[in-house]
């Protein structure tokens, strides 16, 4: 059984007068441990099948299976569990708390599955090592680098050891010496068994994934297998 | 439980981050707190020591007063209280402990002794004085009957007759002039100190006939009558009996007597009450800028939610469901009007304590309990009032629009 199945997802939105077909029929499975990237131009509709997958938005028609679970047509509420137990947001421009340290932005998606003060920081403290920040667990965002920061923006997506890591162009504000080094990071963890979705435009990015769904007017254009 | 305790914690994280701002935004509410605290710790202080002072008075005592209402007045009229009421009222009036006469004096003239001068009340009056005012001897012996019989010039004296006039120590047996007369002093009577600011300590006491000598023209006595009863509970009735008889002798049928009786009771509940209106208004009018704090906080609340949009999102996006956010937002919003509301009460403490220590004579400030309860209870309720919504707005955004927010 596959982890993601969406199926004949459309989102439509009222502009003024117009109507924009954001999805227009996109249906999809994603297996467990897959690394895929979307690309397309922008207004293709990749950003709002990331809200979508993400749980962030919910679909204005068609199903979403996540884990065997029909995700499409819950409350907000419920939403907001399905991300803190099933997704790992990482995005472009890192979205940390700017007035916690990194250790703190870690520990924060565990104090909404009401975990205890240290089994989060101990929980924190492992996925920080894992990205290689164990001497900057105490520093604000501002006191970081992209790369860092990027890296904890990591390593609170894996904190709650979700079962889909969802990146929006995790790269797109980051030097090419720092984003090889991210995509480094992406790689393993990507062979230590996380499922990865990512969203981007850059060809380089989406060459390290093994399957590329590139996406047209809220459709699915063309797919492959790198 | 869980979620109370993160999100105080976020609550304060935030308020620490913002410290000028916090500060700056509590104002309203520490000037609210300090101002209710300072207004009502003086007012209480004021009234607690009255209440203290009545203790000593004797609530079981009456006093009877003659009365003249303004039309009266103006037709020459005037109510008098005269040696036949005090004879009527202690012969006929059941459950009277002790009576006596005070006669004040019709003249103005200072008590003298040679080139010294000093003011003092000459009251003339009986030997039950002693009773019904719980005054006590401290040297010498008080005024007797044979004193009163046989018109004796003598004396008793405050303390500050005393002082006034250099008189030594043990003054029984100088010799004061009062109205061109000279008296003997024949007893000193211990200090009383004040009570709502008026001296106690400046009385010269004669006997009741020998003060009506003094006074002169007796055909326009007015006396006062104090007595006190037996037992407590028998007050309203023996106030009920001397006002009809007094009635009856001074042939009144209208509703208006020419007399009062009061009881030490009735004036200090005529002062509590008016402590409590004191305090009621200047409650009231600083609830007022406790409003407006609470105002104030509302307003920087939503900035602060607008101004932390992003992080909300965030906060969703990474799993925070909508009451957790509400309740961060509304346990900011009260811990501010706390914190506020608990700085407010120290300087509000501070400053009653200062300004009543600086008035000379001043009782010091006093908090009572409700006061702070109060003021924090208010604090706690505008914090609550005024943050729901700021916080239902932080709750109910959508995390997707929250973080493209720039």
């Amino acid at each position: 059984m596959s982890l993601i199945s969406l199926v004949d997802i459309y989102k439509h939105y009222e502009m003024g007068q117009e109507t924009v077909r954001a999805l227009d029929g996109v249906s999809l499975d994603i297996a467990a441990n897959e690394y895929i990237a979307f690309t397309g131009a922008s207004g293709s509709g990749k950003s709002t099948l990331m809200n979508i997958l993400g749980a962030l938005d919910k679909p204005g028609s068609g199903d979403y299976l996540l884990n065997g679970h029909n995700v499409a047509h819950l409350n907000q509420d419920q939403l907001a569990e399905v991300r803190n137990r099933d997704i790992g947001f990482i995005f472009q421009n890192f979205n940390l708390l700017p007035r916690l340290t990194a250790l703190a932005n870690v520990m924060q998606p565990l104090i909404y599955r009401s975990l205890p003060l240290r089994a989060r920081e101990q929980a924190a403290r492992i996925v920080l090592e894992r990205v290689g920040l164990e001497k900057r667990m105490h520093h604000l965002p501002n006191q970081l680098s992209g790369g860092q920061r990027q890296r904890v923006a990591i390593a609170r997506a894996l904190v709650t050891r979700p079962s889909l890591l969802l990146a929006d162009e995790p790269t797109g504000n980051l030097d090419s010496a720092t984003t090889r080094d991210i995509m480094q990071l992406f790689d393993e963890l990507h062979r230590e068994g996380n499922t990865i979705v990512m969203v981007t435009h850059e060809p380089d990015i989406a060459r390290h994934c093994r399957r590329v769904v590139r996406m047209q007017d809220g459709k699915i254009s063309e797919q492959y297998w790198n | 439980m869980f979620t109370f305790i993160e999100c105080s914690r976020a609550a304060l994280i935030s308020i620490k981050a913002h410290g000028l701002r916090s500060l700056l935004t509590t104002l309203g509410i520490i000037i609210g707190v300090a101002s209710v605290i300072a207004t009502v710790s003086i007012v209480q202080g004021l009234s607690f020591n009255i209440n203290q002072q009545f203790e000593g008075l004797g609530s079981n005592s009456l006093s009877i007063y003659s009365y003249t209402s303004f039309d009266d007045q103006l037709r020459g009229r005037f109510g008098r209280i005269t040696d036949r009421d005090l004879q009527l009222v202690s012969t006929r009036v059941s459950g009277i402990e002790s009576i006596t006469p005070i006669l004040s004096s019709r003249f103005n003239s200072p008590v003298r002794k040679g080139a010294r001068s000093t003011y003092g009340r000459v009251i003339g009056t009986s030997e039950t004085y002693r009773e019904v005012n719980q005054l006590f001897i401290e040297q010498g012996r008080f005024l007797s009957d044979s004193d009163n019989q046989s018109r004796r010039r003598v004396c008793v004296i405050g303390v500050s007759v005393r002082d006034g006039l250099s008189l030594p120590e043990n003054p029984v047996g100088e010799y004061i002039e009062i109205n061109n007369e000279w008296f003997k002093v024949i007893g000193l009577a211990e200090a009383k100190g004040e009570m709502l600011g008026l001296q106690q300590d400046d009385i010269v006491l004669l006997p009741y006939n020998s003060m009506q000598r003094l006074n002169g023209n007796p055909a326009e006595l007015d006396i006062q009558i104090q007595l006190t009863v037996q037992n407590l509970d028998d007050m309203p009735k023996v106030s009920e009996q001397v006002q009809q008889l007094l009635r009856k002798s001074h042939n009144i049928e209208g509703d208006d007597d020419d007399f009062k009786i009061q009881s030490a009771e009735q004036l200090r509940d005529s002062i509590s009450q008016i402590t409590a209106a004191v305090t009621l208004v200047m409650g009231g009018i600083v609830s007022i800028s406790l409003l407006v704090g609470g105002i104030g906080i509302m307003n920087i609340m939503l900035v602060s939610v607008t101004e932390r949009t992003r992080e909300i999102g965030i906060c969703k996006a990474i799993g925070a469901k909508r009451h957790v956010i509400l309740l961060q937002f509304l346990l900011e919003s009260l811990l501010l009007c706390l914190l506020g509301g608990l700085v407010g009460l120290l300087i509000g403490y501070a400053a009653g304590a200062g300004i009543a220590a600086m008035i000379p004579d001043f009782p010091p400030a006093y908090v009572s309990l409700w006061a702070v309860a109060l003021s924090f209870g208010f604090s706690a309720l505008v914090g609550l009032v005024f943050g729901i919504a700021p916080a239902a707005k932080a709750a109910n955004l959508d995390p997707i629009d929250a973080l493209r927010y720039e």
